[in-house]
């Protein structure tokens, strides 16, 4: 029973994180029809400046005798989301902008390229090592689950997965942003016609998916810790996510996150060897079934 | 709106292709004699890399599909190759060849009636998941792959009787650099051939107007998986022809980041010619060996030529020449 309550709670915790990155790329190409291959950079860096950001500041105090407040280090979690955002603006003008009306391989060549150098961005801020804020993890400590033990901040994940899910469906359907978000997405020149400034909106929408995938690597970076590759892995993950759920849908994007982290969690239990094997081929299978996606408008 | 949009393929007449040929042969044949063997074998890689990304461009280029999953059929050859010497103790190149080929028709027959059922984005994200899955199964399979640390292959036994018995740098440099050229002009010439047949118009139809093309009889998805296969199949022999060159094999070369590789050297030498994608690798191989060694940011040194690239010069290398000839022809 004990076993169970914990693949489920780690399953849980997988598709918290997961939904976050897999939330913004599919956000990203719902409005501006963009598959952003440097996406998982993008949460790769969340994850590393609040790692960064946390480390330094638990050196200064405990430099000064002092003992670091985990509430205090808990509010400099958002940093790094608030950095991925900002790369994110700064991105769309300069870089994405001129190929909306290029074809679609020059979209997928340019945010290749994008990879590349955040990847070697990343290695050049904080050198070839990982960054840990396990400092924060521990200050958690943990609790009793029947007769094992399951740490408090993985509560915390899940927490602030569920809790963007929500918001950001209140954020989409309920607000006037929200309404000019959508009917972008549905028809970009329609909206333009009726006054919309869809330049605005793609930079909102790009940053707000990139929001969302820094703060899946921040919030994940105490448990785990921050390492070159990272980036990469998520993207493959989060885009078996969005194909499963059906790319530009949000709650496709959810199911999706929730369906990788249940079989990725039961594949590292019963069947390592054949645990991504399975998942490209879930995956795989939906493009055949349903090219759209479960979620998914074609 | 067709993936490739406008400007149809220039097509040269033979003769003054040949005229461009010709030369370049020559320059190939005689370079083992007058550089050392360093810069052989580096050619090698490259003329290599150039059979993968002519079979690649069958897809983008001319039938108007973008893979970014040919890492696998890559991969596929190589592994059949390590594994033919692990398995069953084989050393000729031909045999290696041929299996590498049989290999890669079996996979690219199945991967493609899934694939071709898509086009655009979606064709895509499926071809890199299908090479994902054999990326994994190479990765975790350890006691049949080797896992990340892969499977070592020996020097081969070239047409029966020239081994590379002593001196593992010279026979790479001399006998297996000329195997590799033979190869490679069979390559080229079959390519040649496919892409200026009815079949490969066909293909070509297919890629400026999907309608059209169906009007006049031509049964897309079919045509599109026999296209597949070939492209598969070259990239799969370019796979096989790699391995005994690098000596070892190892699951990076099924990662999607290698098929996105494939792609930027396409696209750096042109895909909308037939050159183009040779031109791209050898210059790509190059622009890699050089980047790696001047500095350990080579990375986003690649990545950064690949934006300004797309930015500046999308029809890459032999696209930017062919205008600046004309330009100066004009004049």
């Amino acid at each position: 029973m004990d076993t169970v309550v914990i693949h489920l709670l780690n399953a849980l915790l997988y598709a918290s994180v997961l939904f976050l990155i897999a939330g913004g790329l599919s956000l990203i190409y719902g409005v501006m029809r963009i598959v952003n291959l440097a996406h998982g950079n993008l949460y790769a860096f969340g994850a590393y400046v609040t790692a960064w950001v946390v480390g330094t500041q638990v050196a200064r105090l405990q430099a000064s005798g002092g003992e670091p407040s985990q509430w205090l280090l808990l509010a400099l979690l958002p940093v790094g989301a608030l950095a991925a955002a900002a790369v994110g603006a700064l991105l769309e003008p300069t870089l994405l902008r001129p190929f909306y009306k290029r074809a679609e391989e020059y979209q997928l060549l340019v945010t290749f390229g994008l990879l590349m150098i955040l990847d070697d961005v990343i290695r050049f801020l904080w050198g070839p090592y990982p960054l840990t804020a396990s400092v924060l993890f521990e200050n958690f400590g943990s609790v009793n689950i029947g007769e094992s033990i399951y740490p408090t901040y993985n509560f915390l994940v899940i927490a602030v997965g569920g809790l963007a899910a929500v918001f950001l469906w209140a954020f989409i359907y309920r607000t006037r942003f929200g309404v000019v978000l959508r009917a972008t997405s549905q028809d970009m020149r329609m909206a333009s016609a009726l006054g919309v400034n869809v330049n605005r909106v793609y930079v909102q929408a790009f940053t707000l998916g990139c929001l969302m995938a820094g703060l899946g690597g921040a919030i994940i970076v105490p448990s785990q810790s921050a390492v070159l590759g990272m980036g990469v892995d998520a993207l493959i993950l989060s885009f078996i996510v969005v194909v499963v759920g059906g790319l530009g849908s949000l709650e496709g994007a959810l199911l999706g996150a929730l369906i990788v982290g249940v079989v990725r969690e039961a594949g590292i239990a019963w069947f390592p060897e054949i645990e991504l094997a399975v998942l490209y081929l879930i995956a795989a299978v939906v493009l055949l079934i349903r090219p759209a996606g479960l979620f998914g408008r074609a | 709106m067709s993936v490739v949009t406008a400007a149809p393929m220039e097509h040269r007449s033979p003769l003054r292709s040949l005229g461009w040929a010709i030369p370049a042969l020559v320059i190939l044949v005689i370079l083992p004699w007058v550089t050392d063997q360093y810069q052989t074998i580096l050619l090698a890689y490259g003329l290599v890399m150039g059979i993968a990304a002519l079979g690649f461009n069958l897809l983008l280029g001319y039938t108007g599909l973008l893979s970014f999953g040919h890492s696998a059929y890559f991969g596929v050859g190589a592994y059949t190759v390590a594994l033919m010497v692990k398995y069953l103790g084989v050393t000729s190149m031909e045999l290696f060849l041929a299996g590498a080929i049989v290999a890669c028709v079996l996979v690219t027959a199945v991967f493609g009636v899934a694939c071709v059922r898509y086009t655009r984005i979606f064709f895509g994200i499926l071809t890199m998941a299908l090479s994902q899955v054999l990326w994994s199964l190479a990765f975790k399979f350890f006691w049949v792959t080797g896992g990340t640390d892969g499977l070592r292959v020996p020097t081969p036994t070239l047409l029966g009787f020239v081994t590379g018995k002593g001196d593992k740098i010279a026979f790479l440099a001399t006998a297996y650099y000329y195997y590799v050229l033979g190869v490679f002009i069979l390559a080229v010439a079959v390519m040649w051939v496919i892409v200026n047949s009815p079949f490969g118009r066909a293909l070509q139809a297919i890629r400026d107007n999907e309608v059209r093309a169906e009007f006049v009889g031509i049964q897309i998805r079919r045509y599109r998986w026999v296209a597949f296969m070939v492209s598969g199949v070259f990239t799969g022999l370019a796979g096989a022809l790699w391995v005994p060159l690098n000596g070892l094999t190892t699951p990076d070369i099924m990662h999607w980041t290698f098929s996105g590789e494939i792609v930027f050297m396409t696209v750096l030498g042109g895909f909308r010619s037939f050159t183009g994608p040779i031109i791209g690798a050898i210059v790509f191989n190059y622009l890699k060996t050089y980047a790696v060694g001047y500095t350990v940011y080579w990375q986003g040194l690649l990545g950064l030529i690949l934006v300004v690239l797309v930015l500046s010069l999308p029809t890459g290398i032999v696209g930017t020449a062919d205008r600046l000839w004309a330009r100066w022809r004009a004049k």
